[in-house]
């Protein structure tokens, strides 16, 4: 019988090495992934990326009009979902505490969260495309908006309930009405995390690929008309990935590029944000 | 219970019953509070002298299944009425709890605030009452120079001192303390305590307190309670030198809690 003290210490070795393996396993595919990524995205992402549009086969081209529909599409769909997310999420969080309406609705949203992206995209279709007979920007960030709602409602509501009751409590002995401790006191509390859940929103909505396949499909051309077929990124990578053609295949690869490193610039914003504002709290 | 013959009571409790759902936490209440004094309320955990103090602004009504019956007469009217109007009630009744609470705004909004929910003051005015509220929170020497600054970067100790300053800036007649000090350091509940001192000038100060010695020290009345009983209420110095029931002397003496 080896000492107590002793055994502590291999069960401690033994459940390190484990968990070493397991973060080094998942971290191995995820490395590669960035390393592909970077390897074949890095020569392809040149000048006229940003300045051509998508171009047929066999000529030069960039992504240009690629570039500017995502952030017209991911910018109109974040500004339809966020004060609709952060208004549900409040009325959960601050006033839904008596009835059946909050349960509910949380309910149904914690589905929404989990919908697959795909669904979403049918029902845009159904319910906009196929009455206007034509694929559109509106259509595409309506399905991005209607992706970003549950995001923004769950981070909002769980933000606000990390802030202490005791500071409700205190607006309230002051003599505040509900709305002005709402909007002065917990909203203010909780703004950094709110912001956060805002951009790991866009983080998301940002790479969606089938939602738009549905809506917004794709136009070889500029245009900045919201109500005609829309370029995005998403759409283009899966495009000319697809292709047999070598040019197209590596505007692809600048593409996925750009997604991941726009994707990570904002994870990183929101997590230094949120760090900032835990500190100074 | 001699402390019924308070001369002149700002509140009047009568009958006062507490539940939580269907646990009753207060049980027949009756007590006066004295004008411009310090009453505690001291007991073992668990005995319901917060939740007496939360009736007298009924903070319990933001949560559902917490309600209070019988009678507490602030100024001949019955706080407990459903017909009183809350807001205007809890401006007259000022509320200071144990974990600091500066609102996620500057130290300067942060007394404004509850100004301005009842008053329209002009810029100077309003910079009046800042300052007036923190010289007499015993605050503004050290905050003087920092009103735009957040009142979340302050220490511990300044923090509860801002929120008495915030509580006191609207005025109120009658001043609240949850345990005010029992999350702070020696020398800042020195402060606090030099404070209210101060502030009985002007308020009349119900303080729930933890510590005995505290409550010897700062209050004229005592009122000590065991799982939802007053047990014995009276001055401060009859209460801890020459108690009338048996169970506070056990309770004061350290025999029992």
């Amino acid at each position: 019988m080896m000492n107590l003290y002793t055994r502590r210490r291999i069960i401690n070795v033994i459940g390190l090495v484990v968990s070493m393996l397991a973060m080094l396993f998942g971290l191995f595919w995820l490395c590669w992934i960035l390393f592909t990524l970077l390897d074949h995205g890095l020569p392809a992402l040149t000048m006229s990326v940003f300045s051509e549009m998508t171009p047929p086969p066999g000529s030069n081209g960039g992504l240009l009009n690629a570039i500017a529909g995502s952030l017209m599409m991911s910018l109109i769909g974040t500004l339809i979902g966020t004060p609709i997310g952060i208004l549900a999420g409040t009325y959960l969080a601050e006033f839904g505490q008596r009835g059946w309406l909050a349960p509910i609705t949380r309910f149904i949203n914690d589905i929404l969260l989990s919908a697959p992206s795909i669904v979403i995209g049918l029902f845009v279709y159904e319910v906009y495309v196929v009455h206007v007979k034509h694929f559109s920007g509106w259509a595409g960030a309506l399905a991005l908006a209607i992706i970003v709602i549950p995001i923004v409602i769950r981070t909002t509501e769980n933000m606000l309930r990390l802030v202490p009751n005791t500071l409700r409590e205190a607006a309230a002995a002051l003599g505040a009405p509900q709305w002005k401790i709402v909007n002065f006191v917990t909203l203010r509390a909780a703004r950094a995390g709110i912001i956060t859940g805002v951009m790991l929103a866009i983080a998301r909505i940002s790479g969606e690929t089938a939602p738009l396949l549905f809506t917004s499909l794709n136009n070889q051309f500029w245009s900045s008309d919201m109500d005609q077929p829309l370029a995005n990124l998403p759409v283009v990578i899966f495009q000319f990935a697809m292709s047999p053609y070598e040019d197209w295949q590596n505007l692809a690869w600048a593409g996925a590029l750009l997604i991941t490193l726009s994707v990570l610039t904002l994870n990183i914003l929101a997590r230094v944000l949120f760090r900032q504002s835990a500190t100074t709290h | 219970m001699n402390a019924e013959n308070i001369a002149n009571p700002k509140v009047v409790v009568k009958d006062l019953n507490f539940y939580y759902g269907n646990y009753r936490a207060l049980n027949n209440i009756n007590m006066n509070i004295a004008e411009k004094m310090v009453t505690a309320f001291i007991g073992p955990s668990g005995c319901g002298k917060s939740t007496l103090l939360r009736t007298f602004n009924r903070m319990y009504q933001l949560y559902p299944k917490q309600k209070a019956t019988g009678q507490i007469i602030l100024d001949g009217a019955n706080i407990l009425d459903p017909k009183q109007d809350l807001n205007m009630l809890r401006a007259k009744i000022g509320m200071v709890f144990q974990k600091p609470t500066p609102f996620p705004m500057s130290i300067y909004d942060n007394i404004a605030f509850g100004v301005k929910l009842y008053e329209t003051l002009g810029k100077n005015d309003m910079d009046e009452r800042v300052e007036w509220a923190l010289k007499k929170a015993a605050l503004w020497t050290e905050v003087k120079d920092k009103l735009k600054q957040s009142g979340t970067g302050l220490s511990g100790g300044q923090q509860q001192r801002l929120c008495i300053a915030r509580a006191i800036a609207v005025k109120p007649q009658v001043l609240l303390l949850d345990e005010p000090t029992s999350a702070l350091d020696p020398i800042s509940t020195a402060h606090i305590e030099k404070l209210i001192d101060e502030l009985k000038e002007d308020f009349t100060i119900v303080i729930v307190t933890h510590n005995m010695q505290q409550a010897a020290r700062v209050s004229d009345y005592t009122a000590y309670m065991y799982l939802g009983d007053l047990i014995e209420f009276g001055d401060t110095s009859t209460v801890f030198t020459n108690p009338k029931r048996k169970e506070t002397e056990d309770y004061i003496t350290g025999r029992f809690g």
